[in-house]
């Protein structure tokens, strides 16, 4: 692999590039699903390539391949030479990155069951027997699982003198049991929605989940809620499953703080960020309790944002998002690191595949815990709603406004959880939600939740991003506006 | 792996193969997989040239290139499918995905429900393979993105977007003797123009590179980009809306899974219990129909069954859903050509929506509109309610209020939690239906409508 990146780096150079990096990635993908007690998808892809992405007439240009030869990798460099100068006839101004090292290096994502040798067969019958026990569950009119685990081995190196291999084994499992009665649709999942739980990690993953045990639990809430009192419409007090609160980072802190999107790179599709330049340091994002990192360490935890060095060669770092309420920190690559005037780049850079262009992408961008319990956390409300696991989410285009609404939720009364409420919904303006945020959950009850489906960049990329939260609570928060009316 | 032919420059121009080649791959997989005495076998050969040249702060950003092939073997014996994909098309490869297929389909239970393939079909021809779109440079979308990045400047606005073109091809066969083969053009100009807070987009994609004048649409997001500067907040409520056609397509293309014979039977389709009833408003019609002059799309689906015309809504009732061949004999109906590839668990759907629509223009909608809002696009929509079909989601890129039938000022985002099915109730007037495209939903034949009380919940900052 690494004549091939020698290869198509020095064929760049000859043709005028004054900066390349090269990608080989070899990525292995294998898909389980079950419905209704019957195989649903069951299928494996592998696919192996070349992505170069070269700085020539003080622009860029990118081109993949997958013939990988001597010969299809060079025409592939000359192509992305190519066509950076032909990006050149419509530039703003030449591209200038921030200074970073060169590294030697070779690094495996621990896991400690390989999930592609575990017997199939023993995959299934896991997956077919938690669908029996929702089947199970009278009222309960459809049944889904899944298991998905992947193998990515990436090539990187650049002309700076960089040559890393890195190899990840990622891991996700999860269960829904749905239930139509009447003129409604009601859901739950487990452990999340939209796929389960997802992590750097190996079949150990699904082993921890004990599926069939709360395989009956899933399939009793759904028809359950057909029952259950409508979520009223009004502004009180919500505290957030860790589930949910992780998809309330990703939207209303993670996209924000992406600096390609705060610098307009972004605007015809994604959108921007209402953190504009002028409040880095000035804006009191939250309250004080609140503390937020963006952390692709290791020792963050085994994430979908968890890598020892980004798709630009640079080592992964922890960044200070939010600082006791106080925002600190984007998310930045080596040339949108320059342009605001930062000293390096916070090591976000991130490709789907090998054809694909590295973009900037979250890591783990994560709540830091804070010292409750969640039993002291429910005793300390006199009047709320519990809302738990994700049913849709939105957000707009600046990310100032969102509406998120979920599987379920429960009265909270007297500092006890009562009855069952469905169509749980609520909505805010970001930064007024995050300073109403007077409780979070400690270590004991915080969770790095994976989120795998998250699109950006045109061609679209989906990428993997952690969100580690616990519990937490949020006061005079709008509840219900999604089935309101008027 | 793909012949080439020589510019004027040193960079060989990329080309697809010819289909013959690709033909040749598909009949090395049947017969590796015969000589291993696999009961069944399916490939299917899709090959990708594509290009995207991406500018914000009027100047080019990214700018990329691929090509990709992709061979998916489906295996099936003793009724046990399943499905293994590779990139590499040399014998020990095929060979290998082969046998991944084998190796997953043994390891499950029978599914007792399963078919045999399907033999050989006959199909429909369509042409939507443009040499012009196809021969279409770097240099020339550098170009285009220049002209447009220089109007920007002119008018003291930013310009952001995309220029793309791609060329595509697939082909399938299998061992009882079907063979079926589709290419291919795609080329797409979006930009959004901003003046200061406010911001305008437009957006095109056709199968003719030509059909696409990059830079009336760069003048026309310039123009409603200037008209949307010092938005002024109204209350939320109800509004009467004029939907351009991206915001109608954003919003009427999560309905395409609910027409799935496969939903339906799951009792996950906003239409269990209400086929043959009255949902929308009598001036709706809706069909499939991959063959209208304006959609793309291959006429043959995942299996390789033709793609029918279907007619879905008839004067707002509800009358057929499309099926895969699994789910038409689970139904005791016949297959409509809109199976997904196998295994799968969602079956089919309608891919190619065409909404009837109507006579109005957009100037007769806002010319009969005492009070009402101008919507140009829609962002971030998602399902709240499967069942009653509401959706949130939020206006963007121009809002503008509408008074006494004229365009007025600039009004700030709302947010929307509407039900589909309600808004097509209300449908007042509509405009022809023309090919749009948004964000949201894959490319769809819709109108420009003009709604009743669409329900808006709540105001955000800009």
């Amino acid at each position: 692999m690494w004549d091939l990146c020698t290869n198509s780096l020095e064929t760049s150079k000859i043709r005028g590039a004054s900066y390349a990096d090269v990608r080989v990635m070899h990525l292995r993908q294998r898909d389980l699903t079950t419905k209704n007690g019957e195989v649903g998808t069951l299928a494996q892809s592998e696919s192996i390539g070349l992505g170069i992405r070269v700085l020539a007439n003080g622009s860029w240009g990118f081109a993949s391949t997958d013939r990988l030869t001597r010969d299809g990798v060079a025409a592939c460099a000359a192509q992305a030479v190519s066509i950076a100068k032909a990006s050149a006839l419509a530039k703003r101004e030449d591209v200038v990155m921030a200074p970073e090292d060169a590294y030697v290096d070779s690094w495996q994502s621990p896991f400690r069951k390989d999930p592609f040798e575990i017997p199939l067969e023993t995959q299934l019958a896991l997956l077919l027997a938690a669908d029996a026990e929702m089947r199970r569950v009278k009222g309960v009119t459809l049944t889904e699982t899944d298991m998905q685990f992947r193998k990515i081995d990436s090539w990187f190196a650049s002309s700076i003198g960089s040559r890393i291999h890195q190899s990840k084994v990622i891991t996700g499992c999860g269960i829904v049991a749905t239930s139509f009665k009447g003129d409604e649709i009601q859901k739950r999942s487990y452990p999340n929605s939209f796929g389960g739980q997802h992590a750097l990690q190996g079949y150990e993953l699904v082993e921890s989940l004990d599926l069939l045990k709360h395989a009956p639990v899933v399939g009793e809430e759904a028809v359950a809620l057909h029952a259950a009192a409508q979520c009223p419409q009004k502004t009180g007090t919500l505290i957030l499953g860790g589930s949910q609160l992780g998809l309330q980072i990703h939207e209303s802190i993670g996209h924000p703080i992406e600096l390609d999107r705060v610098l307009g790179q972004e605007a015809n599709f994604a959108g921007t960020s209402f953190l504009t330049l002028d409040q880095l340091n000035k804006l009191r994002y939250a309250s004080d309790i609140v503390n937020v990192v963006a952390d692709a360490r290791l020792e963050h935890g085994s994430g979908l944002g968890t890598f020892a060095y980004d798709d630009e060669g640079v080592p992964a770092q922890c960044t200070d998002i939010i600082k006791t309420g106080q925002f600190r920190g984007y998310l930045s690559n080596r040339e949108t690191a320059h342009l605001v005037g930062l000293k390096r780049s916070s090591g976000t850079m991130r490709t789907e595949s090998w054809n694909r262009l590295p973009i900037i992408r979250m890591t783990n961008v994560s709540l830091l815990p804070g010292t409750s319990s969640f039993d002291d956390l429910l005793a300390d409300t006199d009047d709320g709603i519990l809302m738990e696991t994700n049913r849709s989410w939105s957000i707009d285009d600046r990310r100032y406004q969102f509406q998120f609404s979920t599987e379920i939720g429960w009265e909270i009364k007297g500092g006890k959880r009562g009855r069952m409420l469905k169509n749980p919904s609520y909505s805010g303006i970001t930064t007024e939600f995050w300073n109403s945020c007077d409780a979070i959950c400690n270590r004991e009850h915080w969770t790095l939740w994976g989120t795998p489906n998250c699109g950006k960049g045109q061609p679209m990329q989906t990428m993997g991003t952690g969100h580690g939260a616990s519990p937490s609570r949020f006061r005079n928060v709008r509840i219900g506006a999604a089935f309101s009316k008027q | 792996m793909s012949a080439t032919r020589k510019s004027k420059g040193s960079i060989p121009k990329e080309q697809l193969m010819a289909e013959g080649e690709l033909r040749r791959i598909a009949d090395t997989v049947l017969r590796l997989a015969k000589s291993i005495g696999v009961a069944e076998t399916e490939v299917h050969v899709d090959e990708t040239i594509s290009a995207l040249t991406r500018f914000a702060n009027n100047g080019i950003h990214q700018n990329v290139a691929e090509h990709t092939l992709n061979v998916s073997v489906r295996t099936q014996a003793e009724q046990r499918t399943a499905r293994a994909i590779t990139n590499r098309t040399d014998e020990d490869s095929l060979r290998a995905a082969i046998e991944a297929s084998l190796s997953l389909a043994h390891s499950q239970p029978k599914n007792l429900n399963s078919l045999p393939m399907p033999g050989k079909q006959r199909y429909r021809g369509v042409s939507r393979f443009i040499k012009g779109t196809a021969a279409l440079t770097p240099e020339d979308r550098a170009h285009a993105v220049k002209r447009a990045c220089d109007l920007a400047v002119k008018k003291g606005q930013t310009a952001a977007g995309i220029f793309s073109s791609a060329q595509t091809q697939t082909a399938m066969g299998n061992s009882r003797g079907l063979f079926a083969a589709y290419r291919d053009t795609h080329a797409v100009f979006s930009i959004t123009m901003q003046q200061g807070k406010a911001a305008s987009w437009a957006k095109e994609n056709a199968a003719n590179v030509a059909a696409i004048d990059a830079q009336r649409l760069a003048e026309r997001a310039s123009d409603k980009a200037h008209r949307a500067t010092d938005a002024q907040e109204l209350a939320p409520g109800r509004y009467t809306v004029i939907l351009e056609p991206a915001a109608v397509l954003d919003l009427v293309g999560f309905l395409f899974y609910d027409f799935a014979g496969t939903a339906v039977r799951d009792k996950r389709s906003c239409f269990n219990e209400r086929i043959g009833k009255q949902v929308f408003g009598k001036n709706i019609s809706i069909v499939d129909d991959v063959y209208h002059p304006l959609q793309l799309g291959a006429p043959f689906d995942g299996e390789g069954m033709p793609r029918e015309r279907v007619l879905l809504v008839d004067r707002g009732v509800p009358r057929n859903l499309v099926y895969s061949r699994a789910s038409a004999k689970a139904a005791k109906k016949k297959p409509t050509g809109h199976g997904f590839m196998l295994p799968n668990e969602y079956g089919e759907a309608p891919m190619n929506l065409v909404f009837s629509g109507g006579k109005s223009s957009l100037e007769e909608m806002i010319g009969s509109t005492e009070r009402g809002l101008l919507v140009t696009r829609l962002w971030y929509i998602r399902e709240v309610d499967p069942y009653e079909k509401i959706m949130t989601g939020m206006t963007r890129d121009g809002l503008f209020l509408v008074e006494k039938g004229r365009v007025g000022a600039a009004v700030r985002n709302f947010r929307f939690n509407q039900s589909i099915l309600e808004m097509l109730r209300n449908v007042e007037m509509m405009g022809p239906a023309v090919r749009a495209t948004g964000e949201e939903a894959f490319e769809m034949v819709v109108p420009a409508m003009k709604v009743r009380d669409f329900h808006f919940s709540e105001v955000t900052k800009f």
